[in-house]
């Protein structure tokens, strides 16, 4: 069968399974567009690219499926550079494929021309630029096969047109032929049995669970391994939900703005079990003064996370779910070194008492007056269905959701944790519907965030994508403001954005929203109830909150974990 | 027959510099024959913040693969974390750890000197005690060439320059493991085999 490279692209998507795919045409990739006509290829057509990349985004961090965005040469490419980068830094399984100019034109600075290849070297896991139509079923079969095995990561396929527009005859391959790339899912029997060795000896252990654990849907594994031993779990940012919240052994987020309990856990610790976590420095504070006391057992799939910043005592390569199976296996196995081994009652007794101690804190005043942003989000949990997918973008809203919402259930949480991308909440919330649209699914954004991609409630009104977003208005680029607040004596430079321009009501429901505004406590619960009743177009509650709220409890940068600041009263 | 260097005894000169190359590791990176992987490697030393000290790629005996040697300055990062990193490339096939006591090593330098006719005499006979060769010959200019260790050519490099080097390239060293074979022969010849 004698296909187009266009149409060969096309069915190498349908033969992966690809049921969804976000998008935006333009001269380049003309050729590719064609063929989508004729396919049972769902694409949505977004208003920005970079809205593309965080839609699949979202997209495959809810259904653990790779999300897949088409986007044009040049202007268009290097716009999908912020998600490739996001999604590198989170472990995202995408696959985009841009555009080129022809084949013959590559390096002659033609129109819309962009070396994307290699602008993204450092921000995908690989990738590849066609250059012969015949190529085209391998690149595709092993551009998935990369973004979705070992670590997952963004790929991407650079399509020239002359490319596309060539025949080739049709094959499907039935296997990827990649000497470079194997990678290790088993960890090492001799490594798991030295873990098992260390943690029985342990009296104050932790696991430190990471987004690793979710990529390799681990949580069921997770919870069985922490009823079996008791030991207390934190989940990092990446990793809410990974572990439910209402259970009494988790701690909840560690890091710069974590829990005390989560965070002092840690730093007493003598063992911490670091799984699918890479001691990102949000969480370790100053590296020196991080869990001085503690050994470390480290899983991950990616070898060079092992070492790269905390040398472990035990270090095991593998897929987290396999390997805590595995740590799962060998303590049934000897039960008489489980029944011997170091009690930890003391010691989960302690964080028991911290956790009882210094609960998260804020005070909403009154009914009628100002608005604090975490009374919203604790309504906005308390009214939402459990499974309910909460998207959030990048600052003092993130971390409020993350802090204040109760993750019960796995791949509920989709944040932007590494890059820090503010603007990623609408878009990723909209691949998150698209992939689970029978979820309730909230972006909780901030007013800085919004107005960055705002322009995708466009699309969600167009595709009938209702999501949820829930604006907290506090006028200013509040974690920015937070800063210059504590750390640069009030003075306050370039951080205030107004409440009401643009007037975000009348903005949303331009763009095909719904869209209420509340102003006071009391209105909260009703405009909620209003929202959720909406389920044929998007919806946007604007929340007008109090703009010198900051978030707490705080680590300072640079400072020890054990220097936690945990409310306003413990500065100065 | 003639006197040749001896790299390594330090009878010729004095290597000061020792110290120096101790922080230099030797990657051999047997890597997939494509457009583009030497500037994902390049691309990864500069992102991550390693030093290359120098860089020879070529192609070896299989079509289907190159062979970069790489040698690393260790002190911009643990060369566990470099090989590490390297290996995420899906371009990278294997990556050997080369130590100097068990590798061969060789690198070539091509130099124009000064060589009025008073000096030509002692430059040539500079380049013979290096086993060398005489390359290009100009009224006042010797264009020279000298193959083998880097030390033997930094040593080579050092004695030249009291001529006056008027240009000086290097190829950075290539490098390859010792074979087994003869360290197998060499214990069944001392009966230590096991």
């Amino acid at each position: 069968m004698k296909l187009t490279g266009a149409q060969a692209l096309i069915k190498s998507l349908e033969m992966q399974g690809v049921d969804v795919m976000f998008g935006l045409p333009g001269g380049a990739i003309l050729p590719v567009y064609d063929p989508i006509i004729d396919s049972p290829i769902r694409h949505i057509l977004v208003r920005h690219e970079q809205g593309a990349g965080h839609m699949a985004e979202g997209y495959a961090q809810a259904t653990g499926r790779p999300g897949v965005a088409m986007v044009t040469s040049g202007p268009a490419a290097t716009n999908i550079v912020t998600p490739l980068a996001n999604a590198y830094m989170d472990s995202v399984p995408i696959v985009v494929v841009t555009g080129q100019v022809a084949t013959g034109s590559i390096g002659s600075d033609a129109f819309q021309e962009a070396d994307i290849t290699g602008i993204t070297m450092s921000v995908t896991k690989h990738n590849w630029l066609v250059t012969d139509a015949n190529d085209i079923p391998n690149v595709v079969a092993e551009a998935f096969h990369v973004a979705t095995t070992g670590r997952p990561g963004p790929v991407l396929i650079d399509f020239p047109k002359d490319v596309a527009n060539a025949s080739m005859e049709w094959y499907w391959p039935t296997s990827v032929d990649m000497p470079g790339y194997k990678p290790n899912s088993r960890g090492h029997s001799k490594m798991i049995a030295a873990a098992v060795k260390m943690m029985f000896e342990s009296t104050r252990p932790v696991f430190y669970v990471g987004g690793g654990v979710l990529k390799a849907r681990g949580s069921e594994a997770l919870a069985e391994l922490v009823e079996l031993t008791g030991i207390p779990v934190v989940t990092t940012l990446m990793a809410r939900g990974a572990f439910p919240d209402d259970h009494p052994l988790c701690l909840g987020m560690p890091g710069m703005h974590g829990n005390y309990t989560a965070v002092t856990s840690m730093q007493q610790a003598d063992l911490l079990i670091a799984l699918g976590s890479r001691f990102d420095d949000r969480v370790t504070g100053k590296l020196d003064g991080f869990a001085p006391n503690a050994k470390i057992i480290h899983v991950d799939i990616d070898p060079a996370e092992l070492g790269k910043i905390r040398r472990p005592d035990v270090p095991i390569v593998g897929d987290c779910r396999s390997v805590i199976e595995d740590i799962i296996k060998a303590i049934k196995s000897d039960p008489d070194a489980f029944q011997q081994r170091a009690d930890i009652s003391e010691w989960v007794g302690t964080v028991k008492e911290w956790q009882q101690k210094y609960p998260l804190k804020y005070e909403q005043p009154s009914l009628s007056g100002i608005l604090k942003p975490q009374y919203v989000i604790e309504k906005l949990r308390d009214a939402a269905p459990s499974d309910t997918i909460v998207v959030s973008g990048v600052g003092q809203h993130q971390m409020w959701a993350s802090q204040y919402w109760k993750f019960n259930h796995p791949h509920t949480w989709i944040n932007s944790g590494g890059l820090g991308t503010m603007g990623f909440a609408v878009p990723a919330a909209i691949g998150a519907k698209v992939g689970k649209p029978d979820r309730t699914v909230w972006a909780v954004d901030g007013d800085g965030c919004f107005q960055m991609t705002a322009q995708e409630l466009v699309t969600a009104s167009m595709e009938r994508i209702p999501i949820k977003v829930a604006l907290l208005n506090n006028s200013y680029l509040g974690m920015v403001r937070q800063w210059q607040e504590m750390f640069y004596g009030e003075r306050y430079s370039e951080v205030y954005l107004s409440p009401d321009l643009p007037d975000y009501v009348k903005w949303a429901e331009a763009m095909g929203c719904a869209a209420f505004r509340v102003e006071s406590a009391e209105e909260v619960g009703p405009a909620i109830e209003k929202a959720s009743e909406i389920n044929d177009r998007p919806v946007v509650v604007e929340f007008r909150t109090d703009s010198s709220e900051k978030v707490f409890p705080m680590v300072p940068a640079g400072v020890s974990n054990d220097n936690i600041i945990l409310g306003p009263e413990g500065l100065n | 027959m003639s006197i040749s260097y001896i790299p390594g005894n330090g009878s010729l000169v004095d290597s000061t510099e020792s110290a120096k190359v101790m922080h230099h590791h030797v990657l051999s990176v047997l890597v997939e024959n494509r457009a583009g992987v030497l500037a994902r490697i390049a691309q990864l030393f500069s992102r991550r913040g390693y030093n290359i000290f120098s860089l020879a790629v070529a192609p070896t005996d299989d079509s289907r693969f190159s062979r970069i040697t790489i040698v690393v300055d260790v002190d911009s990062a643990p060369l566990e974390q470099i090989t590490k990193q390297l290996h995420k490339l899906i371009n990278v096939i294997k990556i050997s750890e080369l130590d100097p006591a068990d590798s061969v090593e060789c690198e070539l330098l091509v130099a124009t000197v000064n060589a009025d006719i008073s000096a030509r005499g002692h430059v040539m006979e500079l380049v013979a005690l290096f086993d060398g060769k005489i390359i290009d010959v100009g009224t006042d200019k010797l264009t020279v060439l000298v193959t083998g260790e880097p030390d033997k050519l930094d040593d080579f490099s050092e004695l030249l320059s009291s001529f006056g080097i008027v240009e000086l390239q290097r190829t950075g060293r290539v490098a390859l493991a010792k074979l087994e074979r003869q360290s197998n022969k060499l214990k069944n010849t001392t009966g230590r085999a096991g």
